[in-house]
């Protein structure tokens, strides 16, 4: 036994070889912790800037959305009910129109060559950076809906989200052009699950007589659901973070209003459009309203990842 | 007998044609604003391209019917883009290796992966924020403020993610027996890591890492308070510590100005910016399915 291990140990590598690699694995373990670091440090540092202002005006900065900076008040709220509604109700728009893209596209309505280059070319688009839309939105989108909007409050007026007179940049037009950065996402992931759901299963429903769109509703959509479900939170974190298409054509005012067709404001435009000119307690406000938005989007995600590990397909 | 034929009056068929006409009218409503705006951006952005784009730096705003040129912010998104880079990828990589390659699925490398999914959705505009409190506010680097290097390293946050993820993946789709066969004739395991299984994950590697790039070279929100904006042509090193103009920057800029002229500029440079992440898009697309296609092991 002894002699073995003098056997091994005799056998051994040129010294500057063991410390090359114990160096390198070292690094590497170095660089792959810089996320944690990065992370942690993003955290620290937006709620440390902040520290100046949540001491100050405290959950009341939630609630209030006073913004004046002469008077050294400061309140988030418009921003926040901004960010919230448009990204839920672009959710809303876009969670249909992709899922039934993707099914369109994972079906066999059209030949298999027509659905390849539908889905390659959807998931081009989620490569096209939101500041292109934003000018697109500006330039095409808005004289396209002027009538429309114009139509719809005087017809729908008497609904509080239609009942101001549409004016150029608002919030309903940001609401659709997150539609259109949101769609990819959802329908190249939904279309993603759907194709992970076992043939066997679509066969075995087709084999006891289910139609087509009631073995879509009965058995692949439920078995793709989860999948879906965190394609569509992880849309939710995207349009709560979104900054550039919004802040270009949502109008940027603070004043709180229920109605989709005045300006509006979310808490990524805000950051955007004050920061580079900010000083004194206005940045540690901007801080806490980055905060604000951090929290929404990490609990959104970490939400979305949970949901993930938890019912994964399990075929 | 006649139950054995498809009979269009049942009301699964009915109910059947309803849904198909509803799917494609979704596919519809959600894929021709998709194809109207990409033609648009083609057609309208490439009618406005000249060759004194590249070359002139652009007018300020106002009444002089002559926008210039793009030329800095054409030159600065490659030098931000290319700073990114140049700290996302080794931190990348290294990071990627070390999950794929020495960790044992252990809490330290769950944690890290979890991190970089939850770094993937931190809000692009947070980075940007990031920066500004940690190099900009502080003048940490040699006193200078808004800067293109500061507009670098926030860039490389968004990009870290995408590449620390490519690289996990693509290592761990390396077959072990290669590692197997290397370090059994004696290589030690960095000479295996970089020797074997680094180059024959290279293709998928190669991909991810240039989809990040082409992701990062269109980010807008991590730039607008750290690299700001500049008119001036970028002359040497040193303009690096100082405000520096990219196309995204450009465009968000300029479309807000009242005058024809800069709007003209905004859409060109969208043309440009548009044109070069669908090409690396599609390249890559192709490459990757190429490597697919051709893997043996």
């Amino acid at each position: 036994m002894e002699e073995k291990f003098t056997l091994f140990k005799n056998r051994k590598r040129f010294g500057i070889e063991k410390n090359i690699d114990i160096i390198f694995k070292n690094t590497a373990l170095v660089l792959s912790s810089f996320v944690a670091i990065i992370l942690l440090g993003i955290i620290l540092v937006v709620f440390f800037q902040s520290f100046e202002s949540f001491s100050r005006y405290g959950l009341k900065f939630l609630v209030t959305s006073e913004w004046n900076p002469v008077k050294d008040e400061y309140g988030a709220f418009s921003a926040i009910y901004g960010t919230l509604v448009t990204s839920f109700l672009s959710l809303l728009i876009t969670i249909p129109l992709g899922v039934g893209t993707a099914i369109f596209i994972t079906e066999d309505f059209v030949p298999k060559v027509v659905r390849e280059i539908i889905g390659s070319f959807v998931e081009l688009l989620a490569a096209i950076p939101s500041v292109v839309l934003g000018l697109w939105a500006i330039f095409v989108m808005e004289p396209f809906f002027r009538e429309f909007f114009v139509f719809l409050h005087n017809f729908v007026g008497w609904i509080p989200l239609f009942s101001t007179e549409p004016a150029g940049r608002n919030s309903l037009l940001a609401i659709l052009i997150l539609v259109v950065m949101l769609l990819p996402i959802v329908t190249s992931i939904a279309r993603d699950s759907l194709n992970q759901v076992p043939k066997k299963l679509r066969n075995a429903a087709y084999g006891i007589g289910a139609s087509r769109w009631k073995t879509i509703f009965s058995v692949i959509l439920p078995a793709a659901l989860s999948g879906i479900m965190a394609g569509v939170l992880l849309a939710l974190g995207r349009a709560m973070g979104e900054t550039m298409a919004v802040t270009m054509i949502i109008g940027n005012s603070n004043a709180f209003s229920w109605s989709l067709l005045s300006p509006g404001y979310t808490i990524s435009s805000m950051l955007a459009n004050q920061f580079g000119e900010a000083d004194g307690s206005q940045v540690s406000s901007l801080f806490y309203a980055a905060f604000v938005l951090m929290i929404l989007s990490l609990v959104v995600n970490i939400f979305a990842q949970w949901l993930v590990k938890k019912f994964s397909l399990k075929y | 007998m006649n139950s054995l034929y498809y009979q269009k009056r049942l009301s699964r068929n009915i109910g059947d044609k309803f849904f198909t006409s509803l799917s494609v009218i979704c596919s519809l409503i959600a894929i021709l604003p998709l194809i109207f705006l990409v033609t648009y951006i083609l057609i309208k952005g490439g009618s406005q391209i000249t060759p004194e784009l590249f070359t002139l730096e652009p007018n300020p705003p106002g009444d002089d019917l002559d926008a210039g040129g793009i030329n800095p912010a054409l030159i600065g998104t490659l030098i931000i883009t290319s700073i990114a880079s140049i700290i996302a990828i080794p931190v990348g990589i290294g990071g990627g290796i070390y999950l794929a390659e020495y960790s044992k699925g252990g809490a330290f490398s769950r944690f890290i992966r979890f991190g970089v999914n939850v770094l993937a959705g931190v809000p692009s505009i947070i980075a940007g924020v990031f920066i500004y409190a940690l190099i900009v506010s502080t003048k940490i680097l040699f006193g200078s403020m808004y800067s293109g290097l500061a507009g670098g390293m926030a860039l490389s946050i968004l990009m870290l993610p995408p590449v620390i993820k490519t690289t996990d993946e693509g290592l761990k789709l390396v077959p072990n027996e290669l590692r197997y066969a290397s370090l059994g004739v004696g290589a030690s395991m960095y000479t295996t890591i970089l020797k074997v299984t680094l180059p024959s994950a290279f293709r998928s590697i190669a991909t991810g890492v240039v989809l990040g790039i082409a992701r990062a070279a269109g980010e807008t929100a991590p730039l607008v308070f750290t690299a700001l904006f500049s008119y001036y042509y970028i002359v040497g090193f040193e303009d690096l510590f100082y405000e520096m103009g990219s196309l995204a920057v450009l465009i968000y800029n300029f479309a807000l100005e009242p005058y024809d002229a800069q709007n003209k500029l905004a859409w060109a440079a969208s043309f440009i910016l548009v044109l070069s992440i669908l090409s690396v898009n599609i390249f890559s697309r192709i490459l990757g399915s190429y490597t697919e296609k051709t893997k043996r092991v």
